[in-house]
């Protein structure tokens, strides 16, 4: 692999660009593979890499049926975070934090990981007693964050209306300084990059059309390239993982939403934060390039179309005016839809299957791009294992026959 | 955004006017008690989630306040039919997920949206 | 503020401004004029303003290069205060206004002189599409610092650091026909709907309605089309069915034909919307329409050429130098080259020619150009260089000469030595791309057609494209396109379209146009100078070539790692020049790179418009109980309650001062305790409940049971979800046998009633049971306390002998002579009547009731102390003490589950799984702090084993705390893992200040425990 840096830069630039390599190759499918992941988004692509580097299968395919990185990869709101409520969230998000604070110098690609710090504010006193036991659980969980009061907020972001005259006065904040956001493309750039540098087969425009299954195990996939075969298959296709889950024959306790996104014009730098209120409900941070990036709320309804209703835009603008009065007159340049796959306890699946050597990695809802260094990890680690890693061990789909649900959604803040 | 037929007020409103509320037909079973840990789950939280047409349960929340069913494609969302409690669909999902006319259940002037 | 300049470049005649008056601007600070009728564009242009800008990433010197939606670099700051500012307004769709004040958003100290170009020009060479992803990693303490340096140098405009003065409104309308451009083919369109009587309504983006026609060289009827335009305008303006909207961009196409149309009513007057009749105008208005039919008449792009220096000022589009010559009177320049790969492009050196100007040369990419306005060049005794096309602009400021020489296309090669023509200024042409924004926003991916070079809409039912949008450009074609949209959209709704006589059009001879996107230089792309595809981010051909070199192969890829078309202007000038670099790079056909999917906004929307009214006090109603005056008047501090505003304790003034909150709810506490309080209770949800399957229906959705509570009688009741989770609790009194008045929480009300819609109808339909909120009718009021019997007696006729009026009885009678409903129950655990009468009737008793209880020692109290005096009693709040988590048995509360109740109740069956009968759930408890001083922080964590190392295993939280005036300590309510069987345990509490407390679990009922006080 082509190492990246300011000298290689220069030098580069001297020869005209010319001799710069691809970032990842484009193969023909190989007959067999010791693991197939299915899905080349983030997740998927990390999890390649880390089976490939850190747990020494290098025979990997990830099967694409489009171009990789394109699904919620190129179309969430970048926000990374790990303050969850519940110890089980709480580890894997953590874990993944870890992973993030390093990313760019494992991958030798800048993901632009910036650690400019998240609020989750606070409006009413449920909110700030959730926050509290929200920010307590961090800490005992080692993670970092603080309860700030409405003044602290001011402070930190001097353009928000904290004024007692606003519908839902501002009362206070978790504040997590480690959490940001990070350049989502460039994640998926940098996990494919890595992969297919220690042998990774990233097959894009190749699309699984069927699983092949003999008494119970898995041996392979039907695509319209042609059959491939593998003993361990790894799903990782959010909004498409109830499709693949019905070829192999079962139902996923998931359902796929429309979740939209909205960016402003770019902007000279106003926000130097991220900024999260589930309570009059809009997400707020400002891009590399200027643009205001905003999270709006999930479609009630199923939807694959990758776009959803305009109501939903209208009430996420109308929070972040309530929020931001001096944006009336900031201009909302472009908006679209991901396909959200969510659980009814607003935690992912990490787990196996009724199909032995079938494994699915899912349910991430809005809040996967945080997790995608950590999610690759331990998935990674338990397709090379057979067995869940403890830490993916809490998020079976079995859990909601036993009712051992991880419930986010109560006091754990904004999910996204 | 969505202009949803309400099939008991016999006009099409603004999807404001409504609230979804998931897969339509689901059946609390007669004798919970009998039911296995595995089935009572798989009542409360296993659902289809169809790339294609799908059923589902709708409300005119803000309207008559009843509850109906849609078929809808989850893709292009075209709403294909509405109908109301109790009613079968009279179009539903071919292999491919998209739509095919089952029983020639004929329906009042206009549900079909 | 200097001397203001004259309009050098401001034609003798011509145009369609009013040059009667004069309008003076500035811009970045120089005093500058023009005339109503321009743009900031045309009025820059008319005064010789080269520079508008410096460009992104390499900050180079742009200029003006088209007239409208599509212009890339002329992107300015607006506004002469903070209030007014406003970022990125487009300079070609700007009317100009006396006192208009603009900036550009980049370029310092100016954008004549800027620093940052000198890096552009030095750096340009280190900085390729992605160089940030191959750099600034180490050390990677650093990252942070690096990235603040690249903050500071992105972003356009700036945002206004005032809230907005002006205000936005919503229309929500219907229409059968929705026409989208108001040019040739929509005019057309719409008088055919318009005439059919159909309901149609017409939106145009721009200042006059009329699009090309307006700047039209072709004569319609023998006259110049313009007039067509204006005469057909007059005649729909005169239709009772038809609505014009000038000055109004479709800016989304949702599903099901929602169609939002952004109005634009003052931004053309003035940068504040001004005052009519001494209140500010609505400055943008959204209208929200559903339309039958939606005709697209939305024209077409014109595409430049890609080629070295394309960006130097003095390039424009072929299109947009005849339509500031023929439309604002303006001729940019004063030497033109025409580099062309179509007939259209002949226009610009026509219209050239007619202001008196100089056209060096017409360069044509095609051997053996002809057709009429080929010839008419000819005829003109203009040069016309074929086969050829400009490799290179030169010039840095201002473009001084272009490099002409021939080319080989399908070889992508320069044959033969370059010539250079001085000029000043370049005008290109590649064709036209059909606009088809709006119709890409309803999923549906469009179609390359090899014949038009470009890609036209796949269309949705209902939908229809005609003129430009639809790839049909020749004028007679155009308005028949246009009325033949328009009589079938029509005819859907049932409106037949009288046949409609189109004007004469002169057919023109037309020869093909040449498939030419970037021109090639004499050195590979690589090496040539910059050939800008996307100028407002700086995206070259050499960019997008090495992005496919580096393995980017599909478009999306290509664009996300160059950043085509993700500027303000979304590509519009520039997409398909990039999709056809990549396919020649990648070697495969344009569509086989992909389509390109627009999204909503076409144009960028102010949020004020998108939010309208939704902002500021509308922005979520606030509900207000009848009592809320005399709250407001007795100086309550006030608790949000979902939509509620609820009193949340009373200060009083105290020897001077305002009591803290601590103090007030001490003193509401006792007087609860020791003589009589008052709560205004009306936010509880109320349910009116009827039918003969009544008491059957609240046996299966609440957990306890309900057939034999007697009429007059009253009950609390626990409600689960299917998965057993408590999610809400109430007390239902029995009114009549088939009549019960069910109360919820108060954020509750709404969801509790949908949620017995929901299993009434869908799964019990047979059960004849009637739901309807009556939450607003009752208001309630609940005295509360020793003394509440003798305040009542003195103003009711009820019996309130404790004998025949019994704890957990209600009774109707009068309450200070109103009609009323009196509940004897209790949330408080003293003695307690609830006071409901007709919420009108509610300010009259709730003053009687001062009246008489002022001997008493009457108190009002707010929430607080609800929330401290119920939990001394250990009753919970749902949402507080519960989550969405916890069962009835984990809050203890088996005595109101009717295991045997015959029916299997909401929430039963969950009770039996493997992990709701884990013994070691979170279960409810009381805690004790060790030291009485100590109250516990809500959400505190609780471990048994303060000393383990982080992560530390926890064992729950504290849920409600408070100090109790009556016990004279804190306490608490939580939640521990098999809190149940550890009464007496001691557990920690691991504060952030460094602290652990200490508390005994105890028992959650902290005062009479045997529930004496309120059966008294």
């Amino acid at each position: 692999m082509q190492r990246y840096s300011g000298f290689g830069l220069v030098k580069h630039a001297l020869s005209h660009h010319e001799n710069w390599e691809r970032q990842w190759r484009n193969p023909t499918p190989k007959k067999q593979y010791d693991v197939i992941i299915v899905g080349g988004g983030g997740h998927g692509l990390a999890t390649a890499y880390y089976l490939a580097k850190e747990f020494g299968v290098k025979n990997v395919a990830v099967i694409e049926k489009g171009w990789l990185g394109g699904g919620n990869t190129a179309r969430n709101t970048t926000i990374v975070r790990s303050n969850y409520l519940w110890d089980e969230s709480a580890a894997l998000y953590e874990h993944a934090m870890k992973l993030w604070e390093g990313l760019s110098q494992d991958l030798n690609y800048n993901v632009m990981f910036s650690q400019r710090g998240v609020l989750n504010l606070g409006h009413t006193l449920q909110d700030m007693r959730d926050i509290q036991r929200r920010v307590n659980a961090n800490r005992l969980n080692g993670i970092d964050g603080e309860v700030l009061d409405a003044k602290g907020v001011q402070e930190l972001v001097p353009i928000m209306d904290c004024s007692s005259s606003a519908r839902y006065p501002v009362l206070g904040a978790s504040w997590q300084p480690r959490a940001g956001v990070a350049r989502h493309d460039a994640v998926a750039w940098g996990y494919a990059r890595g992969a297919d540098a220690h042998g990774v087969d990233i097959l894009q425009q190749t699309e699984v059309t069927g699983f092949k299954i003999r008494d119970g195990q898995i041996y392979g996939v039907h695509t319209n390239r042609g059959d491939i075969e593998a003993k361990t298959v790894g799903c990782v296709t959010a909004g498409n993982s109830g499709v693949l889950a019905k070829m192999a024959g079962f139902n996923l306790p998931l359902e796929s939403h429309p979740l939209q996104a909205l960016v402003s014009e770019p902007l000279k730098p106003i926000l130097d934060t991220v900024v999260m209120s589930n309570h009059v409900h809009g997400y707020i941070s400002q891009s590399d390039k200027g643009d205001l990036v905003i999270g709006a709320g999930i479609d009630g309804y199923n939807g694959y179309g990758q776009r959803g209703s305009y109501p939903t835009v209208e009430h996420t603008l109308q929070a972040i005016v309530e929020m931001f009065p001096i944006f009336s007159r900031v201009r909302m340049n472009r908006q679209w839809g991901g396909i959200v796959d969510t659980c009814p306890d607003a935690c992912p699946i990490l787990s196996k299957t009724p199909v032995k050597g079938l494994f699915f990695n899912c349910g991430w809802g809005t809040g996967g791009f945080k997790a995608t260094p950590g999610s690759g990890h331990v998935f990674a680690a338990s397709l090379a294992k057979g067995e869940m890693h403890p830490i993916a061990e809490p998020f079976s789909m079995f859990r909601f026959h036993s009712g051992a649900l991880i419930d986010e959604h109560g006091a754990a803040g904004v999910a996204h | 955004m969505f202009y949803i037929y309400c099939p008991y007020c016999g006009e099409h409103r603004e999807e404001e006017e409504f609230h979804p509320k998931g897969q339509a037909h689901i059946e609390r079973p007669k004798e919970p008690e009998a039911c296995s840990d595995e089935e009572w789950g798989d009542y409360l939280f296993f659902r289809d989630n169809p790339r294609g047409v799908h059923h589902e349960l709708w409300v005119h929340a803000v309207g008559c306040r009843k509850f109906f069913n849609v078929t809808r494609h989850t893709v292009t969302y075209e709403i294909l039919e509405t109908y109301k409690m109790g009613e079968q669909p009279s179009i539903t999902a071919d292999a491919q997920g998209q739509p095919r006319e089952a029983v020639a259940a004929s329906r009042q002037e206009g549900v079909r949206a | 503020m200097s001397q203001s300049k004259k309009q050098v470049h401001r034609l003798a005649k011509g145009g369609r401004i009013d040059r009667s008056r004069t309008l003076s601007f500035t811009f970045n600070g120089q005093n500058y004029q023009g005339h109503p009728g321009d743009t900031l564009a045309s009025a820059l242009l008319a005064n010789g303003v080269d520079i508008v800008n410096r460009s992104f990433k390499y900050s180079r010197p742009r200029g003006i290069v088209a007239a409208g939606a599509e212009e890339p670099n002329a992107i300015v700051q607006l506004g002469s205060t903070e209030a007014a500012q406003v970022p990125n307004v487009r300079a070609t769709q700007q009317a100009l206004f006396a006192g208009l004040t603009a900036r550009s958003t980049n370029g310092w100290p100016n954008v004549q002189r800027d620093l940052m170009g000198v890096v552009g020009k030095l750096g340009g060479k280190f900085m390729p599409p992605g160089f940030y992803y191959k750099t600034f990693m180490a050390p990677a303490s650093l990252w942070m610092t690096y990235e603040k340096y690249i903050r500071k140098s992105a972003g356009l405009g700036r945002s206004p650091m005032e809230a907005d003065p002006d205000t936005y409104d919503h229309l929500h309308q219907h229409c059968d026909v929705l026409v989208v451009g108001a040019g040739a083919a929509g005019l057309a369109a719409a008088l055919a709907a318009a005439r059919s009587g159909a309901r149609v309504i017409v939106a145009d983006e721009q200042e006059e309605m009329g699009g090309s026609l307006l700047d039209s060289r072709e004569t319609l009827d023998g006259k110049p089309a313009d007039q067509w335009a204006a005469q057909v305008v007059k005649e729909l303006a005169g239709y009772e069915n038809v609505t014009l909207l000038p000055r109004t961009t479709a800016n989304g196409y949702h599903d099901h034909h929602f169609v939002t149309l952004h109005e634009r009513r003052t931004e053309h007057l003035g940068e504040t919307a001004p005052l009519a009749k001494g209140r500010r105008q609505v400055r943008a208005r959204m209208h929200r329409v559903r339309a039958g039919q939606v005709i697209l008449a939305t024209g077409a792009h014109e595409r430049p050429l890609v080629y070295a220096g394309n960006d130097v000022p003095g390039n424009m589009l072929a299109g947009a130098v005849s339509t500031y010559i023929r439309r604002y009177g303006v001729a940019p320049g004063n030497k033109l080259v025409l580099t062309t790969s179509n007939d259209y492009g002949y226009r610009a050196a026509l219209d050239w020619k007619e202001a008196g100007r100089e056209v060096v040369a017409i360069v044509d990419a095609r051997q053996a150009p002809a057709g009429d306005w080929v010839e008419a060049a000819r005829a003109q005794g203009i040069k016309i260089i074929t086969g050829s096309a400009v490799i290179e602009a030169k010039g840095s400021s201002r473009v001084s000469a272009a490099r002409v020489a021939k080319i080989d296309i399908d070889a992508f090669q320069v044959k033969g030595p370059a010539q250079e023509l001085a000029c000043d200024t370049i005008a290109s042409s590649g064709g036209y791309s059909p606009v088809i924004h709006l119709a890409s926003h309803t999923g549906a991916r469009p179609t390359w057609r090899d014949d038009l070079l470009g890609f036209v809409p796949s269309l949705v039912k209902g939908v229809h494209a005609c003129g430009g949008a639809n790839g049909t450009y020749a004028l007679g074609e155009v308005l028949a396109d246009g009325v033949e949209a328009g009589v079938k959209a029509a005819a859907v709704s049932g409106h037949a379209a009288p046949s409609v006589s189109l004007p004469q059009v002169k057919a023109l001879k037309q020869g093909p146009a040449a498939a030419l996107f970037q021109v090639p230089h004499e050195k590979p792309t690589l090496r040539a100078p910059k050939q800008f595809v996307d100028l407002q981010n700086d995206v070259t051909a050499a960019g997008i070539e090495l992005a496919t070199r580096e393995g980017f192969e599909s478009i999306e890829h290509v664009k996300r790692y160059t950043a085509m078309g993700f500027g303000t202007d979304q590509g519009k000038l520039g997409n398909i020049n990039g999709m056809a670099i990549a396919a020649r790079c990648l070697g495969r056909p344009i569509p086989e790179v992909g389509t390109t999917v627009f999204r909503p906004n076409y144009t960028p929307v102010t949020f004020g418009a998108i939010v309208g009214r939704h902002c500021r006090d509308l922005f979520d109603p606030e509900r207000y109980t009848a009592l809320h005056q005399w709250h407001v008047e007795n100086g309550a501090e006030f608790e949000d309650v979902g939509q509620w505003k609820r009193p949340w304790y009373y200060p009083q003034r105290v020897n001077g001062k305002v009591e803290t909150m601590h103090e007030a709810v001490a003193r509401e506490c006792s007087a609860v305790r020791e003589k009589v309080g008052i709560l205004d209770a009306s936010t509880l949800g109320k349910i009116d409940i009827q039918g003969p399957d009544a008491r059957e229906f609240l046996a299966r959705v609440y957990t306890n049971k309900w057939e034999k509570l007697a009429v007059g009688k009253c009950r609390y009741g626990l409600m689960c979800k299917d998965d057993g989770m408590v999610t809400d609790d109430g007390v239902t009194s029995c009114l009549a046998d088939n009549h019960f008045l069910m109360t919820t929480t108060t954020g509750g009300a709404a969801a509790i009633l949908e949620w017995l819609e929901l299993w009434h109808q869908t799964e019990w339909p047979e059960l004849d049971v009637y739901f309807s909120s009556v939450t607003d009718h009752w208001a309630t009021m609940t005295i509360t306390g020793p003394e509440a019997r003798k305040l009542l007696a003195e103003i009711t006729d009820i019996d309130l002998d404790k004998d025949s009026f019994k704890f957990m009885e209600w009774r109707s009678g009068k309450v200070a002579g109103v009609p009323a409903r009196v509940y004897r129950i209790s949330f408080t655990g003293e003695l307690t009547f609830e006071i409901n009468v007709q919420a009108n009737y509610a300010m009259h008793v709730w003053q009687t009731l001062f009246k008489h209880g002022e001997k008493y020692g009457l108190t009002p109290y707010g929430t607080e102390t609800m929330h401290v005096l119920r939990a001394e009693k250990g009753f919970i709040i749902v949402g507080q003490d519960t989550d969405g988590s916890v069962t009835p048995e984990d809050l203890g509360m088996q005595w109101c589950v009717g295991y045997d109740k015959p029916f299997s109740w909401i929430g039963k069956r969950a009770l039996t799984r493997t992990d709701t009968k884990r013994e070691n759930r979170k279960q409810l408890v009381g805690l004790k702090p060790k030291d009485p001083k100590v109250v516990l922080e809500e959400g505190a964590q609780i471990v048994f084993d303060p000393k383990h190392a982080i992560p530390m295993p926890m064992a729950g939280h504290v849920t409600s705390s408070y100090y109790s005036p009556t016990l004279d300590s804190g306490f608490a309510l939580a939640v521990v893992k098999g809190g149940h069987k550890k009464m007496g345990e001691t557990v920690y509490l691991p504060m952030a200040d460094g602290q652990t407390h200490e508390a005994e679990i105890v028992s959650p009922i902290f005062y009479d425990p045997k529930g004496e006080r309120q059966h008294v």
